[in-house]
């Protein structure tokens, strides 16, 4: 009996592990999942609660019912993994022998790397909203507060779902209006990035809606600490931004195990070096990469991991087979942008092409529009919560197909 | 008088931003000339930088200022004093290379 290991059930690990279940025989392989929680997370679900608009206990259902019945689980954290022996050590000592490991372990946000932000303010007037205690603990403090300096701000330019603090800021415009109270809130977006966004196309798209709503974009902004007496931003370059609500994106990492395992990348965020088209580590044979923990130059999102799971698992049988690794993966991604007022954009895009503006085909629900705000997009960025866990998370295929497709697509055109 | 240069930006390959198309195009003195033209005179220290985001680009290395931070070529207070302004995208610049883009 032969060996898949899986660190990971989240998005990314469930999507594999239920995908190379159903391929490989039951006789000759195993397939185990190790994560160190028993509840699977809906995070794209996650923007919604400080708003009131999803309770956080609909987020939340028990890993072991999204895993096919022929999956072992073990719920367990991983501490390091020892790819010379093919094996990996769990915090209690314990050692995981495997034949082929795939590293599903995401990506977290860690407040601790920006000085100040984790002090006296962290949940009473600075939060997250990428955790469920801080998207909670959010919530609560929105539903009382009564105006001020809001300010959302992005401690590195590299973390997962690169939409969710816009979304944040348009949701926040949309609510503080439907209270009736957004004369007396200022909304800024603070970025260490040379704009809102930086591929041209969903640049101007975006910083125009920025305009529209009345937020402010402080760029190339790059944080040296939080100084929490002050209640202000201070950048490496001492500029300053005073805020009276902190709605942070701290920096966000790879796993601990990836830097304790020497298999992170040189920049200690603990991004696992990945061959981008077949997912395979760069620097072991049989480990395989997928979802937020690949160093890969394409979003952090669960479409993006949605498509990298076809890729892989064929690229996973390739190997097992002794075959050459043949499928190849592009970079694709396709997001929707919730831009409050009930509407949304999408974005669909991949290593080579930008987002463009244009239709976006799709059965049943479809067309979509990209970059362009409509009603119909924001029932799409709905409905995903459904598809996430009866498609998405069993591998069922979805109506997207894995390699972008330039069809509706409009090269010369200006967004709308 | 204007002192002619050895160098004539003009005849580099740029895109609309002034960002080398072709980075293999790039020559120290090339450098010193986009250095001048962004107010920068550049000290062996600025060229330590520019090699070394050179070498990460070449080995497909995204770049971050977090990076250059942790590189022990300079801290991120020197860097943001080398390059004033946005420091990467400024040094991303002179050393030839993209400009630093989020992944949208
Ligand atoms: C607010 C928000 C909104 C988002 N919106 C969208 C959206 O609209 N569309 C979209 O496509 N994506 C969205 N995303 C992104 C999406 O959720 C992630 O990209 C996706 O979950 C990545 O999957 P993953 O499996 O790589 O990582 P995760 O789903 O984070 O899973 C990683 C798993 O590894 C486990 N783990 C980590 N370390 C260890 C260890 N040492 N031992 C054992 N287990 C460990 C964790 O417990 C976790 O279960 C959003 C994310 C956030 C935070």
């Amino acid at each position: 009996m032969q060996t898949l290991l899986i660190l990971g059930g989240g998005t990314a690990g469930t999507m594999a592990a239920n995908k190379l279940r159903r391929e490989l025989d039951p006789d000759a392989w195993s397939v185990t999942v190790i994560d160190k929680s028993e509840t699977h997370l809906y995070q794209p679900g996650l923007l919604f609660v400080p708003f009131g608009v999803y309770e956080p206990e609909r987020l939340t259902r028990p890993g072991r019912d999204v895993l096919d019945g022929g999956i072992e689980l073990i719920v367990a954290e991983v501490a390091e993994v020892e790819p010379n022996k093919d094996r990996v050590l769990l915090a209690d000592g314990r050692p995981v022998a495997y034949d082929v490991l795939i590293v599903a372990t995401g990506t977290a946000p860690r407040p601790a790397e920006t000085p100040g932000l984790d002090g006296p303010l962290w949940y009473r007037d600075a939060f997250d909203f990428y955790t469920l205690e801080g998207a909670t603990a959010l919530r609560d403090r929105l539903a009382t507060w009564d105006g001020g300096r809001l300010v959302v701000f992005l401690a590195e330019s590299v973390f997962k779902c690169p939409v969710a603090p816009l979304e944040f800021a348009f949701l926040a415009d949309s609510f503080f209006e439907a209270r009736g109270i957004r004369d007396r809130v200022e909304i800024t977006y603070v970025t260490p990035l040379s704009g809102a966004f930086t591929k041209p196309k969903a640049g101007a798209f975006l910083g125009g809606l920025m305009d529209e709503k009345g937020i402010a974009v402080v760029p190339d902004f790059y944080a040296e600490r939080v100084d929490a007496e002050r209640k202000t931003l201070v950048a490496y370059d001492e500029r300053e931004v005073p805020f009276d609500l902190l709605v942070a994106v701290p920096v966000n990492m790879g796993a601990d195990l990836v830097g304790a395992s020497g298999m992170g990348d040189a920049d200690d965020l603990n991004y696992v070096p990945t061959d981008r088209h077949t997912l395979r580590s760069r620097d072991h044979d049989n480990v395989f990469v997928i979802g937020d923990a690949t160093n890969l130059p394409t979003s952090k999102a669960g479409s993006v991991a949605h498509f990298e799971a076809e890729i892989l698992t064929e690229n996973v049988l390739h190997w097992i087979a002794g075959e050459p690794l043949a499928a190849e993966f592009d970079g694709h991604a396709n997001c929707f942008i919730e831009t409050g007022h009930g509407k949304a954009a999408l974005i669909d895009f991949n290593y080579d092409t930008e987002p463009l503006p244009g239709d976006f085909p799709l059965p049943v629900l479809g067309p979509m529009r990209l970059l362009k705000e409509t009603r119909t997009n924001h029932l799409g960025k709905l409905a995903f919560e459904w598809i996430y866990w009866h498609r998405l998370l069993s591998g069922k295929p979805l109506p997207v197909s894995t390699e972008m497709s330039m069809l509706g697509k409009r090269l010369d055109a200006a967004p709308a | 008088m204007q002192i002619q240069s050895a160098i004539d930006l003009t005849t580099l390959d740029v895109d609309s931003e002034g960002y080398l198309t072709d980075a293999t195009q790039w020559t120290p003195e090339i450098a010193r000339e986009i250095a001048r033209d962004a107010g920068i005179e550049l000290t062996d220290k600025h060229v330590e930088v520019l090699q070394f985001l050179r070498e990460r680009h070449f080995e497909g290395t995204p770049l971050t200022i977090r990076r250059v931070g942790k590189s022990g070529v300079v801290t991120i207070k020197e860097f943001y004093g080398l390059f004033p302004g946005g420091p990467l995208k400024v040094s991303s610049r002179i050393a030839g290379i993209p400009k630093p883009a989020s992944c949208v």
